[in-house]
């Protein structure tokens, strides 16, 4: 199955609940995916202050990252929520990443940027929400996913939204089918992957084209033209949050509007703890067609 | 969304008020269930829905039973005798495998609404989604707006009547049931064709609109159904196999 819950909020007066909205939605797909759980926060003042570059990390505690930064990084802080470390500094994201690679090969980086802080674990979501501080968390957009693991391993690694671009997130609901061979593809092309994951296949093929010049409806088209299998996919970025089902469009998915904020999930159950919901323009995306809110 | 308290009912007995904010989706459908339910009262309304799944389903008695709001999954599933109103939208599966009573859907319904249905009368003023009344087996669908994609996927006896439009594949694998649609068909699905409307079909197109209480010219629809080309192997396709 798996749960999505995702909130683009226009209303700055909102910023400050944002977590506090995003937490109460993650505990209504609980159900959805009990195992695993993560999260993409974007402008919180303290996962991501402005003026510095943030980097997620798993496999690495925030003492060690610490250590190994201090002499190659000004400023360094780091912050614990459950099984990620988030660090940042003044520095460039490519500063902050190339140090990382050199000084903590052992940790997985699972996102980065001037704007996104990702934090994932294994266990309850409602319990991974509360060693996130998820409720303290403020800024103008969140995704959320619960995860029911099927198509590989539940580890904090396997867990979503995958962040593999600058500030860039992607979390799935469903299956592809044909990833092993377009993981293949992106090798050939020089695209490292840190798992046998499906949905990192997904978040690469984005990262990828992002990369390449296309704006993120385009590269959406052409991942709906290329990948089989099933998926309903929330796709966020630095300014942007869109989504895109399949050609069957088997995976639920609902939007809801007001001029406050957009919010995306999986059941009307997780917008429900929205204000204003009762007057929300509420809709199910089409199959094969892109939606894109911008900033 | 009406205002979900302070509303009198209009039924002259006062209805039973259940409050999803504070009893759970099992209470309430343990107090539906009851032997004596019926005689407790006729009318039940359900506030505070705020899309549970699986709200008033498997009911069995003549109760009238309005739900003040948006329900998840297989609202009023398994339905038998029950009239149920969702004063909202409904999730995945509303009405799946009723038996006969009535479900209205006052806004939208999500997919699969009215899924492998035996009988009774199904009405979804607002649209319905992708596979609306997919392997029906007797049920009648009407639906005021447009259905989705693969709609009567399969169906095997019932009517759906579709006042909007419908999407790709409508009526793929179609065994029989009697399908309507006012507006464009974006596709028909494997062996479902267009079919002459006599007058037995305009007679019961009006009477499914009338007991729908939707305000439409039967002439206005065209009328869909099986070729019967799948029903029997035949040798000519043995080397596609």
């Amino acid at each position: 199955m798996c749960g999505i819950v995702g909130l683009h909020l226009r209303e700055p007066a909102l910023y400050p609940r944002l977590g506090e909205l995003l937490t109460a939605m993650l505990g209504q797909v609980v159900e959805r995916g009990p195992d695993s759980a993560g999260v993409a926060v974007y402008g919180d003042p303290k996962l991501t202050p402005p003026g510095r570059a943030t980097v997620s990390l798993l496999e690495a505690d925030s003492d060690v990252v610490e250590a190994a930064l201090r002499d190659r990084i000004p400023e360094v802080v780091t912050i614990t929520a459950d099984a990620t470390t988030v660090v940042h500094a003044p520095v460039t994201a490519d500063v902050l990443l190339a140090a990382v690679a050199a000084a903590l090969p052992q940790a997985t980086v699972i996102g980065s940027g001037t704007d996104v802080a990702v934090m994932k674990g294994t266990g309850h979501p409602d319990h991974l929400a509360a060693s996130f501080g998820l409720a303290r968390a403020q800024g103008w957009q969140g995704v959320g996913h619960t995860r029911m693991a099927t198509e590989s391993a539940v580890t904090p690694a396997g867990a979503h939204p995958f962040s593999v671009g600058p500030d860039q997130c992607l979390v799935h609901n469903g299956s592809f089918a044909n990833h092993a061979t377009i993981r293949r593809e992106l090798r050939a092309q020089g695209v490292a992957f840190d798992s046998e994951n499906d949905s990192e296949v997904g978040a690469r093929f984005v990262a990828h084209h992002l990369a390449h010049g296309a704006d993120l409806e385009k590269a959406l088209r052409l991942l709906c033209e290329r990948f089989d299998g099933f998926y309903t996919l929330l796709v966020a970025t630095g300014d942007s949050f869109a989504v895109v089902r399949d050609a069957i469009a088997c995976k639920p998915a609902l939007v809801a509007e007001t001029s406050a904020w957009v919010a995306m999930a999986s059941e009307y159950r997780a917008l429900s703890v929205l204000p204003g919901v009762e007057s929300a323009r509420i809709f199910e995306p089409e199959p094969e067609e892109v939606y894109v809110w911008k900033r | 969304m009406e205002a979900l308290t302070g509303t009198p009912p209009e039924a002259t007995v006062p209805a039973t008020v259940v409050d999803l904010g504070s009893s759970s989706v099992r209470d309430l459908n343990q107090a539906l269930h009851a032997p004596d339910a019926a005689l407790r009262a006729t009318h039940w309304r359900v506030l505070n829905p705020r899309g549970a799944h699986s709200v008033a389903c498997g009911l069995t008695e003549d109760l009238s039973v309005d739900i003040e709001g948006h329900v998840g999954y297989y609202c009023a599933g398994m339905n038998q005798r029950a009239t149920v109103a969702v004063h909202g939208n409904a999730g995945v599966g509303v009405a799946e495998n009723m038996m006969s009573g009535t479900v209205r859907v006052r806004g939208n319904a999500s997919q699969s609404a009215g899924a492998t249905a035996h009988g009774g009368l199904i009405v979804v003023e607002g649209d319905a989604a992708a596979r609306c009344g997919i392997s029906m087996k007797g049920v009648d669908i009407v639906v005021g707006g447009s259905v989705g994609h693969m709609s009567a996927f399969m169906g095997q006896a019932g009517r759906l009547v579709v006042c909007g439009d419908a999407g790709d594949g409508l009526g793929d694998s179609l065994y029989e049931a009697r399908l309507y649609v006012k507006g464009t068909v974006k596709s028909l699905g494997a062996d479902c064709v267009e079919k002459p409307v006599r007058e037995e079909h305009l007679a019961e197109l009006a009477e499914l609109l009338k007991a729908a209480e939707i305000d439409e010219d039967p002439a206005a629809f065209r009328r869909y159904g099986s070729a019967r080309g799948l029903y029997h192997f035949q040798v000519d396709n043995a080397g596609a196999y």
